[in-house]
Formats: C-alpha cells, sequence, structure tokens
C-alpha cells in the first residue's frame, strides 16, 4: 500500500467514526428536544446525561483529529478547502460551539432551560448539514479559479439537487443511526417506555434513509458521471450495505437482538462509507486535486503513520477502558451507580 | 470593525479567537496541577478539606474545559480557513506537532470524562484521584505541542527552500528549533503561575465576602506559596526568552524596547511616550539592563531597530505589552513574597481587606499577563507570518466573508464569556463551602 493511500484510509476510517458517534449524538439532541416540546417530558434526558455527556469531548476529538490530520497529509487541501469551506465551515463551527456549550453549561451545572435544550436539538440537524456541504463541494463544479485562486460559487452550490441530496441523507443518516443505537440502549437500561419510543423513531427513518441514499446516486449521475460510473462498479458494497440494512429493520420490526442490530448497522454504514470513499478516489476535489498531488514529503509521511501507530498504541486502551465504564458497565447503565 | 481587506480582517479575528482560547487553555493546562496537590495533600494528611477541595475546583475546572474545548476547536479549523497559504506550507513540515496535540487531546479528553463521572464508583479515593495524572498530563502535553508549533513561526528550522518549493524536510528539526526550549517553559509555568493566582483570589475573595472557615484559608495559603514558586520561575525563564530573543529575533527585542540606534551598555526603557520625532519621553530608564536582558552583560551590544528595513519592523505598540506583561510579573512575585513571609512571620497586615483584595486581584492580573506576552510575542512577529519566509499579506485567504465571520464569533464568544461566569456563580453560590463542608463531615459523601 503506498503512502497516500495509508494515509487517506486512516483519515477516511476516523471520519467513520466521527460520523457513527457523531450521530448518536446530534440524534439524541434532536429527539430530547422533539419530545419536550411534544410534551413527553425528558424521557431521553436520563440518557443523554448518562452515555452523552461523559463522551462528548472524545467524539469531538474524533472531528479535530480529522481536519488536522488531513493539512497534516494533504497539505494542499489546508489551501483549497480553507479558501472555499470559510462560510460553511464557521457556521459548522459555531453550531459545534452552541453544542459544546450545552454540556458546560447545562448538564455540568444541573439546572435545565427548554431554550437551550432547543437550540441544542436544532445545531444536532444544522451540523451535519452545514459539514457535509464539503461533500458536495468535493464532487466538482461549484469551484472555479479566478486570478489563480479558487472560488465556491454559492448560487450553483445552493440550487443543485446533488448538495441537496447530500444534505438530505446526511440528517436523515443522523436520525436514523442514533434511534437504532439508542433503542439498544435505551433497552440496556430497561427503559421500556424509551425503548419503544426510539424504536419507532427507528422504523420512521429507515425507509427515508434508502431514498435519499438512491437519490444520491441517481443525481450523481447527472453532476459527476466519473464519480458515478466508479459508484456502480462497486455496486456490491452497496448491495451487501442494503442487505444489512434489511437485517437491522427486520430485527427491530420483531423487536429483538437489539445488540445485533447495532452490528449490523455499523456494518451497513462501514461498508456505504468505504464504498462511496474507494470511488472517489483518487480524487480530494473533483477535477482539482488528487491525493497524489496534494500528498505531503515523504519524511512528514513517515513520521505521522509512526505517531499514528504509537498513538493508537495509547489509546486503544483508554478507549476499551471508556467503553467498559460508560456503555458496557450493566450497573452504572442501569443508573444504580451514578455521577457524582 | 469592519475591514476593507481580507488581511486585516483574518488578523484581527484570529487575535480574537486566541485571545479568548488562551484564557480557558490556561486554565485547562495549569488547574489539574492544583487538583492532584490538593488530593494528594488530603490523603497525605487525611484532612477532609483538602480533597474537597480538589471536588470543588475540579467542577469548576469541568465548565471551563468544556469552553477550551469549543474555543480550541474554532482556532484549529480557523487556521485553515483564514491562512490557507500558511497551513499549505507549514502542514509539509510542522504538522507532526500539531498531530501529536490531537493525540494529547485525546488523552486527556478520555481521562477527564471518566474522572468527572467517577466520583462515587470507586471504594478506593486513591484510585479515583489517579485518573487525574493522565489529564494533566494530556493537557501539559497540548500546550507542549501547540507551543512548538507556534516556536517554529518565530523560528522556522528544518527545511530548505528552492524556488519556492520546500525540500529536505526533517520533521523533527523542524519541532527542535532554537525557540522551542525557551517558548515551551515559559509558556507552562506560566500556565501554573496564573492557575495558582487565579485560584488563590477566589479564596481571598471568600474571606473578603465574611467566610471565617479555614478551608479558604487553607486553600489561599497554599496556592500562594505554589504561586510565587512559579511566578519566579516564569520570571527567570522570561529573561532566558529576552536572550533568545536578542540572538534570533532582534527586530522583535528592538521593538518591544524602543531601543532604535545600535549601541553597548543599552537601558532599558519602561512605559513613556514616542513623540512625534520617535524620542522617547517621560519613561522609566534601568541603565545597562537591556544589554543584560539580551546578553546577560552591560557592556553587550544590542542592534536597534533602524538596522532593519523599515517594512520588516513591528509595531512599536509590543512596547506596552512587553512592560505591562513584566510589571505584572514583578508586582505577584513581591506580593506573593510579602505574604509568605507574612504568614510565617505572623505579619497581620497580610490578613486585612486591602491586602486580600490585592489578592484577588492577581487573578485577573495574571491572566492579562497571559494576554500581554502573547499580544507582544504574535505582534511583535509581524509582518511575519512565518519569520523571514512568509508575511501574513501572502498567507491570508482571499475570501470576502471574513468581515461578516467577525461579527458572529465575537457574538459567540460574548455569550460564551457571559455563560461560563454565569455558569460558575450558580455552582458555587448553590451549593457554599459551609453547607457542603458540613455535610461532608457528618459521613454524608453525597456532596
Ligand atoms: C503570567 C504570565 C506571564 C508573566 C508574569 C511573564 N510572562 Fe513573559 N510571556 C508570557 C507570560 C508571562 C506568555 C503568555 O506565556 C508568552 C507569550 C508567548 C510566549 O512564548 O510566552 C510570553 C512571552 C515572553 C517573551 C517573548 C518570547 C517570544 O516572543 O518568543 C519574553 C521576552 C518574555 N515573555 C519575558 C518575560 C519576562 C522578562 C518576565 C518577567 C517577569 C515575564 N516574561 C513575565
Ligand atoms: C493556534 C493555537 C492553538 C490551536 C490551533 C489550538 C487548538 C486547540 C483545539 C483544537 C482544542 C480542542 C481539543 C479537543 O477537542 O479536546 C484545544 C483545546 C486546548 N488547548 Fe488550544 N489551541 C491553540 C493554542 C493553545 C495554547 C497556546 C495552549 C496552551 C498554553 C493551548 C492549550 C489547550 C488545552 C490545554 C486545551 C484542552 C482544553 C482545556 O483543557 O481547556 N492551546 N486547543
Ligand atoms: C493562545 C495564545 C495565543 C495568543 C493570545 C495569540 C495571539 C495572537 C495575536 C494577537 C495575533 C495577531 C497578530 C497581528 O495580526 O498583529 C496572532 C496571530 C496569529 N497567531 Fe497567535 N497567539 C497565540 C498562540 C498561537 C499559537 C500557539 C499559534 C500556532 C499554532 C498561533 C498562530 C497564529 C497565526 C497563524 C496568526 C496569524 C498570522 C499573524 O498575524 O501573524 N498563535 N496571534
Amino acid at each position: 500500500m503506498s503512502l497516500e493511500i495509508l494515509g487517506i484510509a486512516v483519515l477516511w476510517t476516523f471520519l467513520f467514526g466521527y460520523v457513527i458517534i457523531g450521530s448518536i449524538d446530534y440524534g439524541a439532541g434532536f429527539f430530547n428536544a422533539y419530545s419536550i416540546i411534544t410534551g413527553k417530558q425528558h424521557i431521553l434526558s436520563k440518557i443523554i446525561q448518562q452515555y452523552l455527556s461523559p463522551v462528548w469531548e472524545i467524539t469531538n476529538v474524533f472531528f479535530v483529529f480529522f481536519f488536522v490530520g488531513i493539512v497534516g497529509f494533504f497539505p494542499q487541501t489546508a489551501y483549497y478547502i480553507g479558501t472555499i469551506f470559510l462560510i460553511p465551515g464557521s457556521i459548522g463551527l459555531i453550531l459545534l460551539a452552541i453544542r459544546g456549550s450545552y454540556y458546560a453549561f447545562e448538564t455540568y451545572s444541573s439546572k435545565g432551560h427548554k431554550g437551550y435544550a432547543f437550540m441544542y436539538g436544532l445545531t444536532g440537524l444544522l451540523i451535519p448539514a452545514s459539514l457535509s456541504t464539503v461533500l458536495a463541494i468535493s464532487e466538482g463544479g461549484f469551484v472555479y479559479l479566478e486570478e489563480g485562486n479558487p472560488v465556491l460559487d454559492y448560487w450553483e452550490l445552493f440550487t443543485s439537487p446533488v448538495s441537496w441530496s447530500i444534505v438530505a441523507l446526511s440528517i436523515v443518516a443522523v436520525l436514523y443511526i442514533s434511534s437504532v443505537f439508542l433503542t439498544w440502549y435505551a433497552n440496556q437500561t430497561g427503559d421500556e417506555d424509551a425503548t419503544n419510543l426510539m424504536r419507532k423513531y427507528a422504523l420512521i427513518w429507515a425507509v427515508p434513509l434508502i431514498i435519499t441514499a438512491v437519490g444520491i446516486v441517481y443525481e450523481l449521475s447527472f453532476h459527476n458521471t466519473e464519480h458515478y460510473n466508479r459508484l456502480t462498479d462497486l455496486w456490491w458494497m452497496f448491495g451487501l450495505s442494503f442487505i444489512l440494512w434489511a437485517l437491522t429493520v427486520w430485527l427491530l420490526w420483531k423487536k429483538r437482538n437489539y445488540g445485533t442490530a447495532v452490528w449490523l448497522l455499523f456494518g451497513q454504514f462501514a461498508l456505504a462509507f468505504y464504498g462511496y470513499g474507494i470511488s472517489h478516489y483518487p480524487y480530494l476535489l473533483y477535477p482539482h486535486l488528487t491525493i497524489y498531488e496534494g500528498f505531503t514529503n515523504q519524511a512528514m509521511a513517515i513520521s505521522l503513520v509512526i505517531v499514528f501507530i504509537l498513538g493508537l498504541a495509547l489509546l486503544v486502551p483508554s478507549l476499551y477502558l471508556v467503553l467498559k465504564l460508560f456503555l458496557f458497565d450493566k450497573d452504572y447503565v442501569q443508573g444504580k451507580k451514578n455521577k457524582g | 470593525m469592519i475591514f476593507e481587506d481580507p488581511v486585516m480582517a483574518s488578523r484581527f479575528l484570529t487575535l480574537m479567537t486566541l485571545t479568548f482560547h488562551i484564557i480557558y487553555a490556561t486554565i485547562g493546562v495549569g488547574i489539574p496541577l492544583f487538583i492532584i496537590i490538593a488530593h494528594w495533600l488530603g490523603i497525605r494528611k487525611n484532612d477532609e478539606h483538602y480533597i474537597y477541595m480538589a471536588r470543588r475546583w475540579s467542577r469548576g475546572y469541568l465548565v471551563t474545559v468544556a469552553v477550551g474545548v469549543v474555543t480550541g476547536t474554532i482556532i484549529g479549523l480557523q487556521l485553515s480557513l483564514l491562512w490557507p497559504r500558511f497551513m499549505e506550507l507549514a502542514g509539509q513540515i510542522i504538522a507532526l506537532p500539531l498531530f501529536m496535540e490531537t493525540f494529547a487531546f485525546f488523552f486527556e479528553a478520555i481521562f477527564l470524562g471518566i474522572y468527572a463521572y467517577t466520583w462515587d464508583r470507586f471504594d478506593n479515593q486513591k484510585k479515583h484521584f489517579l485518573l487525574l495524572i493522565p489529564v494533566a498530563i494530556g493537557g501539559g502535553m497540548s500546550a507542549f505541542f501547540i507551543t512548538i508549533v507556534n516556536s517554529f513561526m518565530n523560528a522556522p528550522a528544518g527545511f530548505d527552500l528552492v524556488n519556492g518549493e520546500l525540500v529536505n524536510a526533517n520533521p523533527i528539526a523542524a519541532m527542535f528549533n532554537p525557540a522551542m526550549p525557551t517558548k515551551v517553559f515559559h509558556v507552562v509555568v506560566s500556565s501554573y503561575m496564573t492557575a495558582a493566582f487565579v485560584l488563590a483570589s477566589i479564596a481571598a475573595y471568600r474571606l473578603l465576602k465574611g467566610s471565617r472557615h479555614s478551608y479558604h484559608k487553607k486553600a489561599l495559603y497554599l496556592t500562594m506559596k505554589i504561586g510565587l514558586i512559579f511566578a519566579i520561575a516564569t520570571a527567570i525563564n522570561g529573561d532566558f526568552s529576552g536572550k533568545y530573543l536578542a540572538a534570533y529575533q532582534p527586530e522583535k527585542l528592538a521593538a518591544a524596547e524602543w531601543h532604535f540606534e545600535t549601541d553597548d551598555y543599552a537601558p532599558l526603557l519602561m512605559y513613556g511616550i514616542l513623540d512625534e520625532d520617535q524620542e522617547v519621553k517621560y519613561a522609566i530608564k534601568v541603565p545597562y539592563m537591556l544589554s543584560i536582558l539580551g546578553f546577560g552583560n552591560p557592556a553587550a551590544e544590542v542592534i536597534g531597530l533602524n538596522d532593519f528595513p523599515e517594512e520588516e519592523t513591528p509595531p512599536l505598540i509590543v512596547h506596552y505589552f512587553f512592560d505591562s506583561m513584566v510589571t505584572i510579573g514583578s508586582f505577584m512575585i513581591i506580593l506573593a513574597l510579602i505574604y509568605w513571609i507574612g504568614i510565617k512571620r505572623g505579619w497581620t497586615f497580610v490578613k486585612s481587606r486591602i491586602y486580600r483584595w490585592l489578592i484577588v486581584l492577581g487573578g485577573p492580573l495574571s491572566i492579562l499577563a497571559i494576554e500581554f506576552g502573547w499580544w507582544m510575542a504574535e505582534v511583535g512577529r509581524q509582518p511575519w507570518i512565518l519569520r523571514g519566509i512568509m508575511t501574513v499579506e501572502e498567507a491570508a485567504t482571499t475570501s470576502d466573508y471574513v468581515n461578516v465571520m467577525i461579527i458572529l464569533f465575537a457574538l459567540l464568544y460574548l455569550i460564551l464569556g457571559v455563560g461560563t461566569v454565569v455558569v460558575l456563580r450558580r455552582i458555587f453560590k448553590n451549593n457554599p463551602v459551609e453547607k457542603e463542608l458540613k455535610a461532608v463531615e457528618q459521613g454524608d459523601d453525597q456532596a
């Protein structure tokens, strides 16, 4: 494997990690706000307290890792994406800040504020929407060069069906991923109301997920034929992904093996996510930048890889400890041991 | 606040974000050390007060860290958004410490999450306390790595430039650039100093507000004593920073000192103003001191600003930043020293209201010193973003929308800043020490 591919594979994996754990977090916030508005009261608040609060900073680091890593391995992306991503990036940052401060100001100080919970829920949908525009931009067609500087054509971006279908998928995926995960988690806590509620949401969002996903492929066939052709070459990955989706839904429908359903969900998204990533190869930004042109020098690449391996040796055991304490500790999950 | 030019707008936005982030970052680096010390003292002396101190500090700390993480994420991405050309070039050579920093964050975030949510899950308090050590290490490492990046901007090393292309990259040599040792040390030590005086400031305030609890007295004495040590270390290390500047960035030192003509036996000027003919007026003059600060020798020759091309000299305002930082540093040493001797000798005036008010002032002043130091270091690097290699002009984004972003982020920081104060007040107001300690003493450990 060349260093370029290794680099992008590492980054893509971390992005996948962020998409999954970020989605759980974002969706939970939305459902929480929704249940407050509809007067179903704090069915989910407890889960957010118990599971999400201890890990939100870890979720955030996945994001930081991704954008620091991409500048390290592919410094030219800093130039291209940096120049054109100012507005969507800044909006995403402000939303992330509102969200992070929710944990700081609300959960640590233990006094709920409805308006804040509502903002928190709203950011859960807006963040994926604003960050996912970078995927739309990377499909090409929205960036042109003016005096050698890349410029983003906002009109083109906002009127393009491709960008809207990507935004739609990102929102639906957030809702689906988090509802499946929280169904399992609520079931672990033994909270039947929450389980049923989340299961209902999961089933509601399952079909829109497939529709929006197919929508993107359909729109791509007009917008970026090259990418579309490479996508269809990988049909088997998406086919497998679809089968895993069907199995997840079936398990949820039958109200059994929620744990397995979560694993199937991860598998489904992994296949689709890597399928998409592989078909995007070799472009980082169609047609201006490939992973080969944008790559850093040998010395930097090798030292980054070494640091990455050392870093993993440090992280994996610590992450395992977190999972053990907050996710798989039966007493904690069932609320018998509480925070101080 | 509206800038015509994206370069000025980007500079202003960077200034705003970093000035805000550094408050939280400094507390994030410094406070864990004090939580550890208090916790450790509590276990050793078998004194509930110290354990409780650790717990109380860590509650406030959690809030500030969260805002630190949020603002840090902003500056991390903003570096690429506002300075794309800089990150493109620097990414090739200084991405390594940035990348390492994310691992430090990971490490810190993981253990902090565990620490914050497991107060009652360990039968043995000692074990729970151990969780803080990785938190403190993670925070210290973040400061270490990010300061390395900054020192690289001041003294680029570890590569060659051939026709604008970066070749012979050596990431390790880039990390161990000449600015690194003094800078890293100064930043870390001044963080500990600031954290100490911020905590002292809170304890003194409580005592002023009528609390007679020995808890606050213990906290005040502990933090002032440790603060004194770190304040002295900061000043000594600041002297080394001056020597670094004299050797590698003489234009910054000259600007900070309003030293125009190259001269030996150079005096140090404090404050004063410049008239139209660039003459310094009303300054306090300390003979030979600049030569000593720069080279440790009163006879040494110090290069003056007039020896540099005009377009490469930094703004002269850094003089005031430098003087303010040094004044605060010296003031804090004297304040803490007198307090410490006073307590040992039983001088009553160190327990007077006026003295306690001075200590209350010390916390905000130390934070101000941090700001002045960074402004002096960063503005003093102008016009360079990478000294001698790339100017801010060349590095900045070409996007026209930075102005709008300035307004949005200004609002955000306002909300975050006010929110921090309100929440911290609420946490501590609702749980006064006296009430909580009573609960602890009665063996009801639900505090
Ligand atoms: C509590 C904070 C604090 C205090 C009391 C001092 N400093 Fe400082 N100083 C900093 C906090 C700081 C800083 C914020 O950490 C800086 C900004 C950039 C850096 O490297 O450290 C800094 C920078 C800085 C620089 C510039 C380094 C550079 O640009 O590369 C010099 C020469 C000094 N300091 C010297 C001193 C001296 C002689 C002090 C005597 C008391 C002093 N500092 C007190
Ligand atoms: C341009 C400069 C800086 C950048 C790009 C930056 C970046 C970041 C980022 C991305 C985070 C959030 C990490 C997370 O998600 O957990 C963060 C937090 C933090 N930063 Fe900064 N930072 C900068 C300056 C500094 C400086 C100068 C210091 C130390 C003196 C510092 C110390 C910290 C610490 C300790 C945290 C952890 C949060 C906390 O404990 O408050 N940072 N920074
Ligand atoms: C956290 C403490 C810091 C503070 C308070 C601070 C302060 C400032 C200030 C005031 C400026 C504006 C200078 C001007 O335009 O005249 C600036 C610029 C800048 N700083 Fe820092 N700085 C800090 C740390 C860092 C670190 C650790 C890095 C490196 C990673 C960094 C990178 C930059 C960059 C890229 C600019 C823009 C270019 C420039 O204006 O020179 N800063 N900072």
